[in-house]
C-alpha cells in the first residue's frame, strides 16, 4: 500500500469498516509513514472540530415557547 | 425493525417530563439548526424550520411508536420540514445550484495527485500540526473555518457530515435517515472530511 492509496482509506479506517486484511496493511503503512500519520490525525481533528458546531445555545425565547407548547400538549 | 426499542428519553417525554424535553432541546437544537441549514441556506429560515420541527414532534409524540430511536425520529422530522420548506422557497427563489451536479459519489482522489511521487508516496506530505499550540488548533476561529468548509460542500456531502460528525449519529443510522446505502454514506463522508481537513491545512499553515 502506498500513501496515495492509504489516504483514500482513511474514513473506512476511522469508521471501522475496513476489512481486516486491509486494516492490517493500512496500520503497517501508517506505522512507518509520518505523512500518513499526520493526515490521519488531521482527519480525526476535523471530526472533533465539526462536533463543536453542535454547541449552539438555544435562544431563550425559543426555548420558552417550545416548553409552553410541550406543557399545552400535556393538557390536551 | 418492528420491535420497540428501549429509550429513556422517549418514555420521559411521553410521560410529560418537562426537564427531559428541555434537556433534549439543549442537546439537539444546535445540530438541528446545522442540519436545517444544509437544506435552506438562510439562517433565519433554518431557525423557523427547527422550531416547526420541534412543534411537529410535540404534536406527534402520541403517535410515535418508537420503532426508531427518538433522536432518529426527531432529525427525520427536521429533514422533512426542511426539504418541504426548500421546495416552497425554490418556487420563489432560484436555488438551481442546490442539487447541482456534484462529485459526492465519485471515487476520484480527494488529495491533489501532484502531492505524490510516481511511486505513490508523499512528495509533499501534510505538515504536522504537532508544533501548533492546541489552543490554536481547537480555537473558536478554527471551528468557524470548519463551519465555512462544511457550508461550501455539495448538499449530499453536507447532510452526511452534519448527521455523522456534528449530530453524532452512528454510521448505519445516517444512511437509514437519508435513504442511501451505507457505501454511499462512507464515500460522501470521506469526501466531506477530506475537504474539511484540506481547509484546515490551509488555515493552519
Amino acid at each position: 500500500m502506498n500513501c496515495r492509496q492509504v489516504v483514500e482509506l482513511m474514513t473506512e479506517y476511522i469508521e471501522g469498516t475496513l476489512p481486516s486484511d486491509e486494516r492490517t496493511r493500512f496500520e503497517e503503512h501508517i506505522a512507518g509513514c509520518d505523512g500518513c500519520r499526520a493526515y490521519l490525525a488531521q482527519m480525526r481533528t476535523a471530526r472533533t472540530l465539526a462536533r463543536r458546531l453542535a454547541d449552539e445555545p438555544v435562544p431563550p425565547t425559543i426555548e420558552r415557547e417550545l416548553l409552553d407548547a410541550f406543557r399545552n400538549w400535556r393538557r390536551l | 425493525m418492528g420491535e420497540s426499542i428501549n429509550d429513556p428519553d422517549r418514555d420521559a417525554l411521553k410521560a410529560g417530563d418537562e426537564a427531559a424535553f428541555q434537556s433534549l432541546i439543549q442537546r439537539y437544537h444546535g445540530p438541528m439548526l446545522r442540519l436545517a441549514m444544509t437544506y435552506v441556506g438562510d439562517r433565519g429560515v433554518a431557525e423557523d424550520v427547527v422550531q416547526e420541527a420541534w412543534l411537529t414532534c410535540v404534536r406527534s409524540l402520541d403517535r410515535f411508536e418508537g420503532r426508531s430511536s427518538l433522536k432518529t425520529w426527531i432529525f427525520g422530522i427536521v429533514i422533512n420540514v426542511a426539504r418541504s420548506r426548500r421546495r416552497k422557497e425554490s418556487r420563489i427563489l432560484p436555488f438551481a445550484s442546490f442539487w447541482r451536479r456534484d462529485d459526492s459519489d465519485s471515487h476520484r482522489p480527494t488529495v491533489d495527485q501532484s502531492r505524490f511521487g510516481s511511486d505513490g508516496m508523499w512528495r509533499s506530505g501534510p505538515p504536522s500540526w504537532d508544533n501548533i499550540p492546541e489552543s490554536k488548533v481547537l480555537a473558536d476561529e478554527t471551528v468557524q473555518q470548519v463551519r465555512a468548509a462544511i457550508e461550501a460542500l455539495p448538499a449530499k456531502q453536507r447532510e452526511v457530515i452534519v448527521l455523522r460528525d456534528v449530530a453524532g449519529f452512528e454510521p448505519g443510522e445516517v444512511s437509514a435517515l437519508l435513504g442511501i446505502s451505507p457505501a454511499s454514506e462512507r464515500v460522501r463522508l470521506h469526501r466531506a472530511r477530506a475537504a474539511v481537513r484540506k481547509a484546515l491545512e490551509e488555515y493552519l499553515r
